[in-house]
């Protein structure tokens, strides 16, 4: 399953690259509307970006009254990214949501500098106001993403979305000042790549509930790795901003390594990165607990 | 919106710019001040650049080479091919009675083919040095001064249709001396169709994003 990362776009002034994923993830909406942060906003690195947007969205009443009825005539499942600044205002978008395939939970914006409660806070608040299935986004900068994972999942999340981007600075070569107006940003591409598998691959040995990896996915082979390292759906951020077309790209070249593998459908190879922890753990009895749950085919 | 490879048909040397042409392979030309989103070859982003030039079978853009995605465009050779995505956002209002060009700089990109599509139309132009000021030349007929003397000085006393492009200080004198002018701005953008909200400009006291209600604004 493609679907994008939150943020990276918008499907009422794209909406033919919206239709071409199988779900549309919004940008983060939080109850009172946000401007964002002062330009200079983006600034591209060796082997990434940098954004800091600061999460710029109409507000939690006009979603709900204009933008979210106009994302329903694309007829495509709708994951709504909710953001707030405390269990409360999480808990409170939740409940106003009804009729949407998911709620992602961003609990790890680089980009605003009120600190959150903790993950597991929030997502115990969100599950008492909504039976929708949540998804928490994690940071990678975690110490333990393995072991936010967990809380997250012991305090009722449905799913993980990982990862979100990492902080990073860019300097002006001629000035040394930093770029970005805010100073810092987060940072994603192709150099997220390996944190993301790293990140995907720790949370899929942790934990039983479903993984969407992202992070500097640009190929169907960078699909395919997040998949092998434990995730059960992809999605797609900086790509989508130098090629609209990459989802059908992506899923045409995913298709190719599958059948080059021998394999039936993508999701046999989740898993694949474990094989060598599911012996171990399958010696010791128990093996269910720790490994993800569709049984990697791939024999190589 | 379209994205196609393009091939490199030509590429010229004007003043310190490089004007890239390109073949069209089926892309739209848009409307002048529209913008496309040209892949910079060995950059992570593509860089938004205004169509310069259009004929039936090539699209010419004007190309500063300021940082490292620009000097790659400068530096492409004819047969090298590229991702070419567009056109983009708004455009200049072409129902203009008595209209004036005004351009600075690297700002005189969109203004040949906006003069093109206006049938030809009066322009003043203000460059940094004699080099600049060679790409003067893309715009046959045009009043062109030097700094220190800034192109608002060539402003005419009686009441014209302003279309200008060019750096932030020409457009916010602009702004002032003719509220109705119709101004193309630029910004950072990482995408060019709304995904990045990356370019956001205050208008109407809210940040909205240049790619989608621009690069065109009125000044008033």
């Amino acid at each position: 399953m493609l679907l994008n990362a939150s943020g990276c776009l918008d499907a009422l002034t794209a909406p033919e690259v919206a239709r071409s994923l199988d779900a549309f993830v919004t940008k983060t909406i939080t109850p009172e509307p946000r401007e964002g942060n002062p330009a200079v906003r983006i600034a591209e690195t060796e082997a990434g970006m940098l954004n800091s947007i600061g999460l710029a969205n109409p507000g939690r009443e006009r979603f709900l009254a204009e933008t979210l009825p106009r994302l329903r005539e694309l007829g495509k499942p709708l994951w709504i990214s909710v953001g707030g600044f405390s269990a409360a205002e999480y808990a409170e978008t939740c409940a106003a949501l009804e009729d949407v395939e998911a709620i992602e939970l961003n609990l790890s914006c680089p980009n605003v500098d009120e600190a959150p409660e903790s993950a597991a806070a929030i997502v115990a608040a969100c599950r008492a106001a909504t039976a929708l299935p949540l998804y928490a986004k994690l940071s990678p900068a975690a110490w333990d993403i393995a072991e936010a994972a967990r809380a997250v999942e012991a305090a009722g999340a449905d799913g993980l979305s990982l990862v979100n981007t990492l902080r990073g600075l860019a300097l002006d070569p001629q000035t040394l000042r930093p770029t970005l107006a805010r100073g810092t940003g987060g940072y994603s591409g192709p150099a997220l790549k390996p944190v993301a598998l790293a990140a995907v691959y720790a949370c899929a040995a942790a934990v039983e509930i479903p993984i969407v990896g992202m992070g500097g996915v640009r190929s169907g082979l960078d699909a395919l790795e997040l998949i092998a390292a434990g995730a059960s759906a992809v999605a797609l951020g900086t790509v989508l901003f130098s090629d609209p077309g990459a989802p059908s790209r992506i899923r045409s070249e995913l298709a190719a390594e599958v059948a080059a593998r021998d394999l039936g459908h993508p999701l046999d190879a989740r898993g694949a990165a474990h094989s060598s922890l599911q012996m171990t753990v399958s010696r010791s009895g128990n093996a269910m607990q720790k490994v993800p749950g569709n049984r990697p085919k791939v024999t190589a | 919106m379209r994205r196609e490879r393009c091939s490199v048909t030509g590429t010229e040397q004007v003043g310190p710019y490089t004007l890239l042409r390109v073949g069209r392979r089926g892309l739209d030309a848009g409307i002048p001040g529209q913008f496309f989103m040209l892949e910079a070859p060995g950059r992570l982003l593509p860089r938004p650049m205004s169509v310069c030039l259009a004929d039936a079978s090539e699209l010419a853009f004007l190309i500063d080479p300021i940082g490292p995605g620009t000097r790659a465009l400068c530096e492409l050779e004819p047969g090298d091919r590229l991702h070419v995505l567009g056109p983009l956002g708004n455009s200049f209002d072409l129902g203009v009675e008595r209209p004036l060009l005004v351009g600075g700089g690297i700002g005189i990109a969109p203004l040949p083919y906006l003069s093109q599509q206006l049938g030809g139309a009066p322009a003043i132009l203000g460059f940094r040095s004699d080099q600049h000021a060679e790409a003067a030349a893309l715009l046959p007929g045009a009043e062109v001064c030097i700094e220190p003397t800034y192109v608002t000085a060539l402003l005419p006393d009686e009441r014209r249709d302003v279309l200008a492009c060019g750096p932030e200080p020409m457009l916010a004198a602009l702004r002032r001396l003719v509220p109705d002018a119709q101004l193309a701005w630029e910004a950072p953008m990482a995408c060019g169709y709304g995904a990045c909200y990356g370019c956001a400009v205050e208008l109407d006291g809210e940040l909205k994003r240049l790619c989608v209600e621009g690069p065109v604004l009125c000044a008033a």
